[in-house]
């Protein structure tokens, strides 16, 4: 197993070291549900170091990432973050990343841990008709993620950056955080206001020690990977492999709004548009379980019997103490109210069909 | 880790403890922490036969769900409803916090389970294997 440059920090605070995709990375420390709760109330510190940062530089940076994913990114200007899925020509994803734009000329993608090597090839392929050079620089950087209503006020205590001044998804390309000198950007994965740290790994257990100590009166805990996959799954943020994949576009998946299809011609392009068209066969949905259960990821949806979809995401969500889930289900059945079985083992229990998100918090405008 | 001398367990970590012909089973504390926060208990059946070593009921925590194994044999006789609504009741305390009864249809089988000593080099062992 690969090891962040936080390993040793883990170990040392009790973290329970699992293989995620290769990489050594607490699941938890003191447990998942009471993370997950201090990230919503005050915050919490995430090594994220196992994201794939790739750089797009050249002539045509900005015409190719454009061409790339399926968001406008004629819309970015130096110093904003994107959200974008990058597709296939048949419509199926990629991977999810997001693209920070430091000019025309020179743009970072960061992508998916377990996607990094495939993405990389995939973006150098298609690069070679534009004038860019695109690099993998993953082992430049270390990633940490403070998150949460306290987030700002920690943060602050160890930068000079006007923090109350950043909005969500704007980055600084050079912030002095205690004493580093890293990219800043005020963005995540939790459904809450926080902010990411990109910084050179032999800095990385520098500033994770600074962020406890800053944060340790205002409720700062590290938190694991089961706490980021709750918290992200309350907020419903996708998550590649669940609820995107080759398999599953991103109209399907509900992320419409970052698939612009009037803008100029891209990969997936005239797939995509021929399934807004024709109208989509099945979609995403929030289920919430009417009989106790866990529902999880893989377990089948039926209607009277008969097949109607399949569980991306479930779990017990800690903040709002209920069992939920994100499902693939046939158009027919994404009604709010419907009422499914999902299939718990071997037993079928009754759900409903919910709004989503799960849980909302208004972010930094 | 909290292992009662006063009880007997089994290689999958679940705890017993007799009074007269009826066993109470539940989970150790091992268990519990290696499971993480448990978000729910699926209770077995009052009146339902189990074996020993077969699945007697499920344990799901947020990251997964695990059986937990019946370690005699016998008809159950009592479930802790509790748990329904506070599964969370298994991780504060596990030993205080039975899973089921059985009147047990063969004492004996208690004799063939782990002494508190055992188990503990069990843990240990596992604990080790798990790295």
């Amino acid at each position: 197993m690969r090891k962040t440059p936080l390993y040793e920090k883990h170990v040392a605070l009790g973290g329970r070291v699992v293989d995620f995709f290769g990489w050594a990375l607490p699941v938890q420390y003191s447990g998942i549900v009471e993370e997950h709760l201090a990230t919503r109330k005050a915050a919490g510190l995430f090594d994220v170091s196992h994201m794939g940062e790739i750089t797009v530089e050249g002539k045509d940076a900005l015409k190719f990432i454009n061409y790339l994913v399926t968001n406008d990114v004629t819309k970015l200007v130096p110093g904003k973050v994107m959200y974008s899925p990058m597709c296939y020509e048949h419509g199926g994803v990629v991977d999810d990343l997001l693209i920070y734009m430091y000019d025309e000329n020179r743009f970072l993608l960061v992508v998916n841990a377990a996607n990094k090597d495939k993405d990389y090839q995939w973006i150098a392929d298609k690069s070679k008709k534009f004038d860019v050079k695109a690099e993998d620089v993953s082992e430049s950087y270390a990633q940490i993620a403070i998150q949460g209503p306290k987030a700002e006020g920690i943060l602050q205590k160890l930068t000079d950056v006007a923090l109350d001044e950043m909005k969500f998804y704007t980055f600084k390309d050079r912030a002095s955080v205690g004493g580093v000198d890293l990219l800043l950007s005020r963005t995540g994965y939790t459904g809450e206001d926080g902010f990411e740290l990109y910084l050179p790994p032999g800095d990385a257990g520098h500033i994770w020690d600074e962020l406890l100590k800053a944060g340790k009166e205002e409720g700062l805990v590290p938190a694991g990977l089961g706490a980021r996959d709750t918290l992200r799954f309350e907020a419903c943020l996708p998550l590649y492999g669940q609820e995107l994949s080759e398999d599953i576009t991103p109209l399907e998946a509900g992320l419409d709004f970052f698939v612009k299809l009037s803008k100029e011609d891209f990969i997936g392009r005239a797939n995509l548009l021929e399934q807004k068209e024709k109208g989509l066969k099945r979609k995403i949905a929030g289920l919430e379980m009417v009989e106790k259960g866990v529902p999880r990821h893989g377990y089948e949806v039926k209607s009277q019997g008969k097949s109607v979809g399949v569980i991306t995401s479930g779990s017990f969500a800690p903040s709002l103490e209920k069992y939920l889930a994100l499902a693939l289900l046939d158009s027919d059945y994404v009604e709010i109210g419907r009422e499914v079985h999902v299939d718990i083992r071997g037993k079928d229990r009754l759900a409903k069909v919910v709004e989503t998100p799960f849980y909302k918090r208004r972010y930094k405008k | 880790m909290n292992i009662p001398e006063n009880l007997k367990y089994t290689k999958t970590h679940e705890w017993v403890r007799v009074e007269g012909n009826k066993a109470y089973v539940g989970i150790t504390d091992f268990a519990q922490g290696h499971l993480g926060d448990i978000v729910y208990v699926e209770l077995p059946e009052v009146g339902s036969l189990v074996e020993a070593g077969e699945a007697l009921c499920s344990i799901e925590s947020v990251k997964a769900a695990s059986d937990v194994y019946s370690p005699v044999s016998g008809e159950i006789a009592e479930v802790n409803d509790a748990l329904e609504g506070e599964p969370g009741l298994l991780n504060e305390d596990p030993y205080e916090n039975w899973i089921a009864t059985i009147e047990m249809n063969n004492p004996e089988e208690v004799e063939a389970l782990l002494d508190a000593a055992s188990y503990a080099k069990h843990c240990e062992e596992e604990e080790e294997a798990m790295g």
